[in-house]
C-alpha cells in the first residue's frame, strides 16, 4: 500500500486529503483551524488526528506535500509600462503564479507607490516593461525607484531584455534582491507566462514560507511546494488536458467562490467561433486565473452588495430581502453559517452575485464595430461560449442546495449577448474539495491525480438542472 | 534598429497593402510591429510606447481617413511620445478633392508626411531614411 498525504493550508482552514496510490482514490480528509500566526503545526497536527480517527487507525505516508495561502497569500505588486500591455501581462503573470496580485502600477513609479510596496508588506515585486528591444526609459526609472526607497523584498525583472545588465547593475548598486526571467510581453501582444512563474515559484519555495512561519511544518512534511491558486490552476488543466491515454474534459471553467474573493479558471484558448469576429489585444493564458477580491460570502459581502443595481435590491425589499442589512450581517459575522432555509436562499442570493459578476470579469467581450461592409466585431479577452463543463468548488457551492442554480449565473445571459460566458456547459461540483490537492499530487502522480478528480468531481443530478434551467 | 507601427485605422479591413508594407520596411532593415487592421489610436500609440518606436505609420484606404486620425497627435502627446513621427497613406479621404487640401488639413492635425492616393511604400523609403536620420 502506498499513501500520499496532501495538506492545504488556507488563510483559515488546514485541509488534509489522504490518497491511497493504488486504489486510485481518497481514503479519508479531514480539516481544521489554520494555526499559522502561533504555530502552524497545531492545526495540523490537530486536523491529523481526525483524518486517523475517519480511517480508524494512524497509517504513515510515503510523501507528504503541501500548498498554502496562509498568512495573506502570496502577496504580489504588478509593475509595467502601458496599462493594457505589460502592466496586463504581468498582471496575468502573478495571477497565473497563485499570486494575490495587492498592487498595480504603470508606467513611471511615484514615491508614493513605492511607499506602498513598502507599507503592503508586498511579498514578491514583478517589475515589467517594454517590449525585448522596445522602451528602457521607463523600467530603469522604476528599478532605481525601487533602490532609492529600499524595496527589501525579492523583485523580479521581467522587462525589456534589452536592457537587462542595466537592472543588474541598479539591483547591485542598492544591493536589491534582484532576480531575472524571460520578458512578459517580449513583442506587441505576446503574453510569455513560464519563465517568470519559474521564478516565482522559486522564490516562493526559498524565501515566502520562511518568512511567513509555513516553513516550520516541513521539519514534519516533506515540503511546501506551491501557493493554493497556482495547485488548483494545475489540477484544472490537467483535468481539462487528460494525462497519455487518459482523456481530459476539455475546455472546461471552475469557480471557486470563498468567503473573501471569488476565484475563476478556465483552460483553453478561447479563440473567436465566427468568421465575423477579429481577435484584439494581449494574448490570453491558456490556463487562465482571475481573482475578485471585492466579491465573497463574508468578509466581500459588502462588496457583492455594491455590484448589485438599485433595482435588484430593491427587488429583492419586495420580495421581503433586506439585502442591505444581510450584506452587513455577513460582513461583521464572518463565522456565520446559514441554517434556515430564509438565509440558505439569502446566501445564494449572494453567491449568484459573485459568479455573474466574477464571470462577467474573467471571460472576453465582443464589441460591435459598424463598417461601410456591414458589422464587425471585435473579441477581447476568451471566448468560453463552447466550454464544455463548468466546476463548482468552495463551501458554499459543495454545500448549498442551490448550487446549480449559483453555477447557472456563470452561463450565457440574453441580457448581455456580448459576455463569450459558457452557453451550455456540463455543471459538476468538487464535493469533496480536492482541486488543489489533485494540483499537488500532479506533480508527482498525474495520472492518478486525474483518476481521482474525474471520479470524485460529479455532475449535478440532471433533475437539478431541468428545474433550475426553467427559473 | 528603428522601430516602426504599422496599421491600418479605424473600421478599415483593406488588409493587402498592410502586408505589402510589412514586407518592404522589414526588408529595408526596419524593425516593424504591426497591428494589422481595424487598429484603433490607441492601440498604434500603446505599441509604440512599448515597443520605444520612432514613427507611427498609418494606412487607411476606406476613405474614412479624416475622421480616424482626428485627435490622434494630442493623444501622443498625452500619451508622453508627443514627438513620435506620424504619416499617413493610402486612400485618406473619398472622391477627388484637391490634394494640397487635405495635405495641408492632416498637417494641421500633426502629420509630418502626408501621401496621396497611389503612393507605393517603395516611394516613401528615402522620406521615412532622412526623417530618421538614416541619410
Ligand atoms: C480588395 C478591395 C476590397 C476588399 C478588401 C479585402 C481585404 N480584406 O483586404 C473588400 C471587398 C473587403 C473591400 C471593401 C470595401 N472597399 Co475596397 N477595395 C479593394 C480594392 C479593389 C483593392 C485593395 C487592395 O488590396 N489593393 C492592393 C494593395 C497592395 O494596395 P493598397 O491597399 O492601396 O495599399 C498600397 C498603397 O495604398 C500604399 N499605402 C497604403 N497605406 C499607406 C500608408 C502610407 C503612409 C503610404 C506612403 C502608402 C500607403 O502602399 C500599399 C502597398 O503598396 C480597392 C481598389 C484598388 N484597386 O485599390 C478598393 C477600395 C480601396 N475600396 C473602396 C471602398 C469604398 C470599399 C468599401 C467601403 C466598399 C463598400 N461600400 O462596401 C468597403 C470597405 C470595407 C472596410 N470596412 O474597410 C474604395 C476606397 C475609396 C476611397 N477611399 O476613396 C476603393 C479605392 C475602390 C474604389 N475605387 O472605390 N475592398
Amino acid at each position: 500500500m502506498k499513501n500520499y498525504l496532501m495538506v492545504d493550508f488556507g488563510s483559515t482552514y488546514t485541509k488534509l486529503t489522504a490518497v491511497d496510490l493504488e486504489k486510485e482514490d481518497i481514503i479519508a480528509t479531514a480539516s481544521h483551524y489554520t494555526t499559522v500566526s502561533t504555530d502552524i503545526t497545531e492545526g495540523y497536527h490537530k486536523a491529523l488526528l481526525k483524518l486517523y480517527d475517519q480511517l480508524g487507525k494512524k497509517i504513515t505516508f510515503d510523501k507528504i506535500i503541501a500548498c498554502s495561502s496562509a498568512a495573506g497569500g502570496l502577496k504580489m505588486c504588478a509593475i509595467g509600462l502601458v496599462e493594457e500591455l505589460t502592466v496586463e501581462a504581468a498582471r496575468r503573470v502573478c495571477l497565473g503564479a497563485g499570486g494575490k496580485v495587492d498592487l498595480v502600477f504603470s508606467n513611471k513609479l511615484t514615491s508614493l507607490e513605492v511607499a506602498q510596496i513598502i507599507e503592503k508588506n508586498i511579498d514578491i515585486v514583478l517589475l515589467a516593461g517594454g517590449t525585448d528591444g522596445g522602451n528602457s526609459e521607463v523600467v530603469l526609472y522604476n528599478a532605481e525607484m525601487l533602490g532609492i526607497y529600499g524595496v527589501d523584498v525579492p523583485i523580479i525583472y521581467a522587462g525589456n531584455k534589452a536592457c537587462q545588465d542595466e537592472i543588474r547593475l541598479i539591483f547591485e548598486k542598492y544591493r536589491l534582491k534582484g532576480y531575472f526571467c524571460d520578458n512578459v510581453m517580449p513583442k506587441l501582444n505576446v503574453l510569455n507566462i513560464d519563465s517568470a512563474n519559474e521564478v516565482i515559484r522559486k522564490i516562493f519555495l526559498e524565501n515566502i514560507i520562511e518568512a511567513k512561519g509555513i516553513k516550520k511544518i516541513e521539519s514534519e512534511i516533506d515540503q511546501v511546494i506551491l501557493p493554493t491558486p497556482n495547485a488548483v490552476l494545475k489540477a484544472a488543466q490537467l483535468l481539462s488536458e487528460g494525462y497519455l491515454d487518459e482523456a481530459g474534459l476539455g475546455d472546461l471553467m471552475l469557480i471557486d467562490i470563498g468567503g473573501a474573493t471569488t476565484d475563476v479558471y478556465s483552460v483553453g484558448w478561447g479563440y473567436p467561433s465566427k468568421t465575423d469576429v477579429v481577435l484584439k489585444g494581449l494574448q490570453e493564458p491558456f490556463a487562465k486565473r482571475t481573482v475578485e477580491g471585492d466579491l465573497g460570502m463574508r468578509y466581500s459581502a459588502e462588496g457583492v452588495l455594491q455590484s448589485m443595481s438599485n433595482r435588484e435590491i430593491y427587488q429583492y425589499k419586495k420580495e421581503g430581502i433586506d439585502i442591505e442589512y444581510e450584506a452587513q450581517k455577513r460582513r461583521e459575522n464572518v463565522e456565520f453559517i446559514a441554517t434556515n432555509d430564509r438565509d440558505i436562499e439569502v446566501d445564494a442570493i449572494f453567491a449568484k452575485k459573485c459568479v455573474s459578476v466574477a464571470v462577467s470579469r474573467h471571460v472576453g467581450h465582443l464589441e460591435m464595430v459598424y463598417t461601410p461592409q456591414g458589422t464587425i466585431y471585435f473579441q477581447t479577452g476568451k471566448n468560453l461560449v463552447d466550454v464544455g463543463h463548468l466546476i463548482g468548488t468552495g463551501g458554499i457551492i459543495i454545500k448549498s442546495p442551490k448550487a446549480s442554480e449559483i453555477l447557472l449565473s456563470a452561463c450565457y445571459d440574453r441580457n448581455n449577448p456580448l459576455e463569450l460566458r459558457p452557453a451550455s456547459p456540463v455543471m459538476m461540483i468538487d464535493y469533496d474539495y480536492i482541486l488543489s490537492a489533485m494540483g499537488l499530487l500532479s506533480l508527482y502522480e498525474p495520472l492518478v491525480a486525474l483518476r481521482i478528480m474525474k471520479k470524485r468531481i460529479k455532475v449535478i443530478e440532471e433533475g437539478a438542472m431541468k428545474t433550475n434551467a426553467i427559473a | 534598429m528603428k522601430t516602426i507601427v504599422i496599421g491600418v485605422i479605424g473600421a478599415d479591413v483593406h488588409a493587402v497593402g498592410n502586408r505589402i508594407i510589412e514586407y518592404t520596411l522589414t526588408r529595408e532593415g526596419f524593425n516593424v510591429v504591426n497591428i494589422g487592421v481595424l487598429s484603433s489610436q490607441e492601440d498604434f500609440i500603446n505599441a509604440a510606447i512599448e515597443t520605444n518606436a520612432s514613427m507611427i505609420l498609418v494606412s487607411s484606404l476606406y476613405g474614412h481617413g479624416e475622421l480616424d486620425c482626428r485627435g490622434m497627435r494630442e493623444k501622443c502627446i498625452e500619451a508622453g511620445i508627443g514627438n513620435i513621427l506620424l504619416y499617413v497613406g493610402g486612400n485618406i479621404v473619398v472622391g477627388k478633392q484637391d490634394f494640397k487640401e487635405v495635405e495641408k488639413r492632416f498637417k494641421d492635425m500633426g502629420f509630418n508626411r502626408v501621401y496621396p492616393p497611389g503612393t507605393p511604400i517603395e516611394a516613401v523609403i528615402p522620406d521615412i531614411k532622412k526623417d530618421l536620420g538614416m541619410l
